[in-house]
């Protein structure tokens, strides 16, 4: 092929433009570096138990209708079925109602621990499962402090199912089916930074309505759900007790020396073969 | 003993390589020896287990929940076995690293042992998993989960087999006669030993991380950041046990394979690997104190499963670990053997506490696997012996090596 002066001016041409619009368009995604974990504040002072949070996230994915209703003494559990359910409680401050979900760890446990990255913390903040590179090894689901992945054990396709914050939502603009649907505006959506800031606005306003506390601030690293509450998160059947470092740091020590050992042994070994070698001389390989 | 009896490859005589292969495959032996009785039955058995579970589901035959995802194929199958299989990295590190040739008989089969083992938990894995059609994908690179353990066990686990593989095949190549593939592989003994080692190392140890972030789901006599270093202290002495076990059965077994000259080392063998298992148990006991003192769970030792742990620690791991240096002294090779079984027993409780057991111990509905899972774990136990078996009585892994290997040299 032969490129005349003209054609080669031509092309320079067309390169020249594609890169200065392709700078130009490189603008807009600099905003997108920038894009914050999004998240939900769930207020369990203004929840009223109606359950439209469930209903609205079974119509949202597809999936079954509610079981049962919230009762005091009774823990309903999300299931592979179901993504959230609101609880009641007997606390010392009279009924009170929690939902439950997956939290959507800042660092979560089940993405360090998923060996294709089927288990997806977006940009976003949402944490996804994504079908087409899980292998249904349930490791998820034994690192994860919440127990929120849920397993299809009857079916020869398993999923695995949890609240996805319902990112295919997010990418469309809306927000999430539960949050939208919320009568008594127990849930709100934002960024997880807005977040903190309203969580702590209400707690500084009301302080006697709220023990000074959020859930999901700093437990288990940090998590895209945030709890506020007028007792003691224990009460409400909340895990008070985990770790405020995040869970992929439990096993980053391990993790870290591989790549020492992967070094070293060889060498090692090398060496102390080397070192005994003067009686290999008389004894065969293999005898 | 004259080789000539069992080397048919020598030559072949005059076969075509597929003639002596399908001469090979069948059976030897009488069939219905006790074994073959008990064993059949059971692999068909699993075999109809296998495809009800996928066809219906993990849930049809398994007793798993949403709390316990992983029994006993992975408790007992893949994190048990594997230590057990340890026998294979540390005798290669002894024979070709550590050069002690005293135990160069036993190399060949304990590495088969090995190799069959991995083969077979790896295959029990494919059983659980519930989406086993994407199991290549952390493998073909589509989908890297580096910050995984699991992503790592993996692949040590495919990459070890390839090694113990490597370190077997002399002996798949003198009983094919293949004396220029002999000579080529055996060159690569020694780099896939190292290889190895290293490998095991770390999945060993890793097997351990696997649990590290279940922090809160596992009781706390059995959790600490130390699981990996216990697992892999505990694999060296499981895995000498294993082989001390294993070759007290094969040598009444395979009796007849066995040269006069190693059945005379066999018990020296045996009091030399009793003194190293009593050495790393030892450590392990010693591990294992420092770690609960730091753990300060005093409170915890006057409960249920505080009595089920001091079972482990002493029934299980000090009483073997004094047997085996007493019969050391004493040359007691029965009681060595006594030790070798408790010694597997323990450790067959330690993986089950940290995996089963102790995992959710606290849960309202415990986790016991079916007559199911139990089942199809028996079978694939019963095949690998089955596979050993047939290996055995075909290559020079007991026996000695055709004379060609050394006269050619």
């Amino acid at each position: 092929m032969s490129l005349g002066r003209r054609n080669f001016f031509k092309v320079l041409g067309v390169t020249g433009v594609t890169l200065a619009i392709g700078k130009e368009l490189r603008a807009v995604p600099k905003t997108e570096n920038s894009i914050e974990f999004s998240g939900v504040l769930y207020d369990s002072t203004r929840c009223v138990g109606c359950q439209t949070c469930e209903s609205s996230c079974a119509e949202a994915n597809g999936l079954p209708d509610p079981v049962g209703t919230p009762e005091a003494g009774v823990v309903r559990k999300t299931d592979e079925s179901h993504r959230t359910v609101v609880n009641a409680f007997n606390t010392s401050k009279g009924e009170a109602y929690l939902k439950k979900q997956c939290m959507h760890c800042n660092e979560p446990a089940c993405t360090a621990a998923c060996l294709t990255q089927a288990m997806y913390k977006t940009k976003e903040g949402a944490v996804i499962w994504r079908g087409d590179k899980c292998m249904g090894c349930r490791y998820c689901m034994v690192s994860c402090p919440f127990d929120i992945p849920k397993f299809e054990y009857h079916s020869a396709n398993p999923k695995i199912e949890k609240c996805n914050m319902c990112y295919g939502r997010l990418k469309e603009g809306k927000i999430p089916a539960c949050v939208e649907n919320c009568p008594a505006e127990a849930l709100v959506f934002g960024t997880r930074r807005e977040l903190i800031k309203e969580a702590r606005k209400r707690i500084n306003d009301n302080p006697e309505q709220y023990v000074d506390n959020i859930y999901g601030e700093h437990e288990a690293g940090g998590t895209g759900f945030l709890y506020l509450s007028a007792v003691p998160f224990n009460e409400l059947g909340l895990n008070t007790s985990l770790q405020t470092k995040s869970y992929p740091e439990l096993s980053k020590g391990f993790l870290y020396s591989v790549p020492t050992v992967f070094v070293l042994w060889p060498a090692i070994l090398l060496g102390i073969r080397e070192a005994t070698k003067n009686k290999h001389s008389n004894v065969e390989e293999n005898e | 003993m004259s080789n000539t009896d069992y080397t048919l490859a020598k030559d072949n005589d005059g076969k075509s390589i597929w003639q002596f292969l399908a001469f090979e495959l069948k059976p030897r032996g009488k069939f219905l020896t006790p074994f073959n009785i008990i064993s059949i039955p059971v692999m068909i058995l699993s075999l109809v287990l296998i495809v009800i579970r996928f066809w219906k589901g993990l849930g049809s035959i398994t007793n798993l929940t949403q709390e316990v995802p992983w029994g006993l194929w992975i408790g007992f199958d893949v994190v048990t076995g594997v230590a057990f299989a340890g026998g294979a990295y540390v005798l290669t590190f002894m024979v070709y690293i550590l050069n002690m040739q005293k135990y160069h008989s036993i190399v060949r089969i304990t590495v088969l042992n090995g190799f069959l083992a991995y083969v077979f938990y790896a295959g029990a894995l494919l059983l659980d998993l519930g989406r086993p059609w994407n199991v290549v994908n952390p493998i073909i690179g589509n989908s890297f989960g580096t910050s995984s353990v699991l992503f790592l066990v993996a692949w040590h686990f495919l990459l070890y087999m390839i090694a113990e593989l490597i370190e077997f095949s002399p002996a798949v190549a003198e009983w094919l006669g293949a004396k220029r593939a002999r000579k080529i592989l055996s060159g690569m003994t020694i780099a896939a030993v190292i290889f190895g080692i290293t490998l095991s190392t770390l999945h060993q140890s890793g097997l351990g991380a696997l649990y590290l972030m279940a922090k809160d789901k596992i009781h706390p006599l059995w959790y600490s950041e130390f699981i990996p270093v216990m697992f892999f202290v505990s694999s060296i002495f499981a895995g000498l046990s294993m082989v001390i076990f294993e070759g007290s059965i094969s040598h009444k077994v395979f009796f007849k394979q066995i040269s006069e000259k190693n059945h005379k080392a066999q018990n020296g063998i045996i009091i030399g690997l009793s003194k190293i298992c009593a050495v790393a148990m030892f450590a392990y006991f010693f591990l294992q104190v420092l770690v609960f003192v730091h753990g300060k769970h005093w409170d915890l030792l006057n409960t249920p499963m505080g009595y089920w742990y001091l079972l482990e620690m002493f029934g299980f791991v000090l009483l073997p670990m004094l047997l085996f240096f007493y019969s050391y002294r004493t040359n007691n090779i029965f009681m060595i053997k006594v030790a070798a079984i408790l010694t597997m027993l323990g450790v067959i409780m330690n993986r089950l506490n940290v995996t089963v057991i102790g995992f959710r111990w606290d849960a309202a509905v415990r986790y016991v696997p079916t007559w199911m899972e139990l089942a199809v774990t028996l079978s694939v136990i019963f095949t690998e012996i089955w596979i050993f078996r047939w290996v055995i009585n075909r290559m020079p892994v007991l026996r000695e090596s055709p004379s060609w290997v050394n006269d050619k040299k």
